[in-house]
């Protein structure tokens, strides 16, 4: 359960984070070397230089408490966290005292935990959200660490707040798109749809083999926001996404509604009894062939079971409007920020500083039992497996690429106006205009 | 609340007189100890519970994202009008508020009476009952929500498994809110039936005696004698029933975060203030609202069981 609950996070984008940055964002950042191995940069080769591998002001590290958003024991995504965490701690001789919270109750309890006593470091994610916490004082401003060698420019920008200040430090990404398994593909005589129609012929076909084309759970709500999101940055494209969730564009639009329009002619191709499921049943269930494709991020891999996980593959969601295209997706940043509470800001500063380096990400990826994929450019991409490879690589292809619905959008929105609504529409597909109505009423009340 | 003491002191001063003497002296320091027992449970009803009471009532009236006290903006009563007029889970919540109090007072209360007065006839075996219907009270309502989940889960629960079914029950709106009404009943009834039992035990024999000798019938029994006797533990579990259906809010959290036909106040409120979101303005005007209801049946209760002093 741990893993999912990182998609129900909000991060909103900063009002400076233009497009134009955010499109050139992780493309720019995984040009240069995600692809190749760079020997260089591994963990071993770190070597004795004690301080941050972060550019400028390095500071003089000591004794900090790390807040990770993985309970201990829930899976790789805490083994990487533990890791870069025991790998600081030798490499600086320093105690790092971590403090592993369960991914939902840590991020409930995140307003209150920032006010209390927080954790020196502490796992958060990029865009809107920490850029609403820099606005409110309650993270530290951690320019100084920033240029980190191997992080692109538009890393840095997904870092900084609307004051021009960094906050934030990523470490990992992932895309979202449409998985399935391979073996299921072969034997049916599928291939990957490249259109529409190739896409309507598949469905049809998979429909007529007895297999529901798409798995589809919508329990917990984000869930469904990323099919909501792919099918919005195909019809309407990136820049309509993006001005929707920042309030420039109105929920009750044509185009919004069009969103709704289509996602209900494509609904009958989905697993029915959505609202129930949970997407690891939902994963289950292409796992075991009652469905043939499921789209969702790449952590969609820690749903089915180990035998299957070297059959997955994917495909980005195809176009669905030439004029539009289909280069832009979902792809959440992960990362770290320094808790403006704490009383040990230069240990902090360096321990995040080296958190953003290439060896940080080594460190993690080389001993959890699955990698994640680095945003560092320098770091090795040894433990990757295809699937990451390929996410890393789509990415890089991509010309835009989003966060996600309850991360670019406000929080407040998100998390009790479009979840419900989202919900609302999968009980009640010919309520289109009812609800969307309903959306942007509230929404004019929480933005005004 | 300290003058209460002498004002009530008064009148048996006047009857004993050589009492009155070790009173007084005793007065000062039981005075500071009755003043000290007062006072101090006062202080920390005030600090935590009115305090913080009359805070969201002001809360409710204004929006606020819980950082910067700079950020707090009056809005009037726009949190009021939102909620009763475009705020869509709203109503819906309070309906299920009141499906789930009258289901708990129909099913679970009155089986758990039943039960109570069952296992109390002392019939083999009774003990073993006992615990098995208590042992889910013990369990969090969070817990109770998890196991139940075995039992519903659509593709790999129990049920749609041994009946083949294909039931969505913790999705299909028109049926989770009765589908988690039976996970709650399995832990309420089990809750009321342990507070009836012992009710029952402290029931004076000879008023059954009395009874079976002048040939009333096991149930008329039940009903003419041994009910009223029990009124103060009917009242009990009247206010239990109301607040436990007023307070649900875990089960209902821990399946779906209290959307898609499980919305429920308490659930409201927290989506609004706890997590992601911080509208505490919006969250606080929930609460409020959620305050007015209970206290009405809380002075209702009141007015009951001060009549029952009175008298």
């Amino acid at each position: 359960m741990a893993r999912p609950a990182s998609r129900d996070t909000s991060l909103t984008v900063p009002a400076s984070f233009s497009a134009v940055n955010r499109r050139s964002l992780l493309r720019g950042a995984l040009g240069a070397g995600a692809l190749l191995t760079v020997p260089g940069a591994l963990a071993a080769c770190g070597g004795d230089t004690a301080t941050s591998g972060g550019g400028g002001a390095s500071a003089a590290p000591g004794p900090v408490k790390f807040g990770m958003n993985e309970a201990k024991g829930s899976g790789p995504a805490y083994e990487r966290l533990q890791a870069m965490a025991d790998a600081y701690a030798q490499k600086a001789g320093v105690e790092v005292s971590a403090n592993a919270v369960d991914h939902n109750t840590f991020q409930e309890s995140i307003s209150t935990y920032l006010q209390g006593t927080p954790d020196d470091v502490f796992t958060w994610f990029a865009g809107y959200r920490m850029a609403q916490f820099a606005e409110n004082g309650v993270i530290a401003d951690i320019s100084d660490v920033w240029p980190i060698d191997g992080l692109s420019d538009a890393f840095k920008e997904a870092s900084t707040a609307p004051d021009g200040n960094q906050y934030f430090v990523p470490v990992s990404y992932y895309p979202w798109a449409v998985f399935y398994r391979k073996s299921v593909f072969e034997k049916n005589g599928w291939a990957e749809p490249t259109s529409l129609d190739e896409l309507n012929a598949l469905m049809e076909d998979m429909q007529g083999k007895k297999v529901t084309p798409f798995a589809f759970a919508a329990k917990d709500a984000w869930a469904p926001m990323g099919t909501f999101d792919i099918l919005n940055m195909r019809l309407n494209g990136y820049d309509f996404h993006m001005q929707l969730t920042k309030g420039e564009q109105k929920w009750d639009s044509p185009e919004v509604r069009n969103v709704f329009q289509t996602w209900k002619t494509l609904l009958p191709y989905h697993q029915e009894n959505a609202l129930g499921r949970t997407w690891q049943e939902a994963a289950t269930s292409m796992a075991n062939e009652e469905c043939g494709m499921y789209l969702l991020g790449t952590f969609v891999v820690d749903g089915v079971p180990a035998e299957t996980q070297d059959d997955l593959d994917f495909f980005t969601f195809p176009a669905l409007d030439a004029s539009i295209g289909s280069d832009a997706l979902d792809a959440p940043i992960d990362g770290f920020c320094v808790a403006a509470a704490t009383d040990n800001e230069e240990a902090a500063k360096a321990f995040i500083g080296w958190l953003g380096t290439a060896e940080a990400a080594d460190a993690a990826n080389s001993s959890a039992s699955a990698p994640f994929i680095a945003a560092n450019s320098n770091a090795s991409t040894e433990a990757y497996g295809a699937l990451q490879k390929k996410s890393a690589e789509v990415v890089q292809n991509a010309k835009s690429i989003a966060q996600f619905l309850d991360r670019d959008t406000n929080a407040d929105l998100a998390n009790t106006v479009i979840t419900a609504s989202i919900q609302d529409f999968l009980k009640n597909p010919d309520n289109i205009d009812s609800i969307t109505t309903s959306i942007q009423q509230q929404a004019a009340s929480i933005l005004g | 609340m300290t003058t209460a003491t002498p004002t009530q002191d008064a009148p048996r001063v006047k009857k004993r007189r050589g009492a009155a003497r070790v009173e007084k002296r005793r007065g000062t320091r039981d005075r500071l100890v009755i003043g000290a027992m007062v006072g101090i449970p006062t202080v920390l009803v005030v600090w935590l519970v009115w305090l913080p009471a009359l805070a969201s009532v002001a809360l409710s009236f204004a929006r606020w994202n819980g950082f910067k006290l700079s950020s707090l903006e009056w809005v009037g009563t726009q949190n009021y009008t939102d909620i009763t007029t475009i705020y869509p889970p709203f109503w819906p919540a309070i309906q299920h508020n009141l499906i789930w109090l009258v289901f708990l007072f129909v099913l679970p209360t009155t089986l758990g009476i039943l039960l109570a007065v069952i296992l109390d006839r002392e019939m083999w075996g009774s003990r073993f009952y006992q615990t098995a219907f208590y042992l889910p009270v013990v369990l969090s309502m969070a817990l109770v929500g998890f196991i139940w989940q075995l039992f519903y889960s659509t593709d790999q629960g129990l049920i749609n498994e041994v009946f083949g079914s294909n039931v969505d029950w913790y999705g299909d709106p028109d049926i989770n809110l009765w589908a988690v009404l039976v996970a709650t009943a399995w832990r309420h009834t089990g809750y009321i039936m342990l507070i009836y039992l012992a009710g029952l035990k402290g029931v004076d024999a000879s008023l059954r005696e009395a009874a079976s000798v002048d040939g009333a019938s096991e149930v008329k029994t039940f009903f003419h004698v041994i009910f009223p006797v029990m009124r103060p533990i009917n009242l009990i579990v009247l206010v239990i029933v109301v607040i436990e259906s007023l307070r649900a809010f875990d089960i209902v959290w821990i399946i779906n975060k209290g959307r898609n036909g499980l919305e429920l106040i308490s659930a409201l409120v927290s989506q609004n203030v706890i997590g992601e979101a911080t509208r505490y303005g919006f969250g606080s005007a929930l609460a409020v609202i959620m305050m007015v209801i209970s206290s009405v049946f809380i002075t209702i209760y009141l007015r009951i069981v001060f009549r029952e002093e009175r008298r």
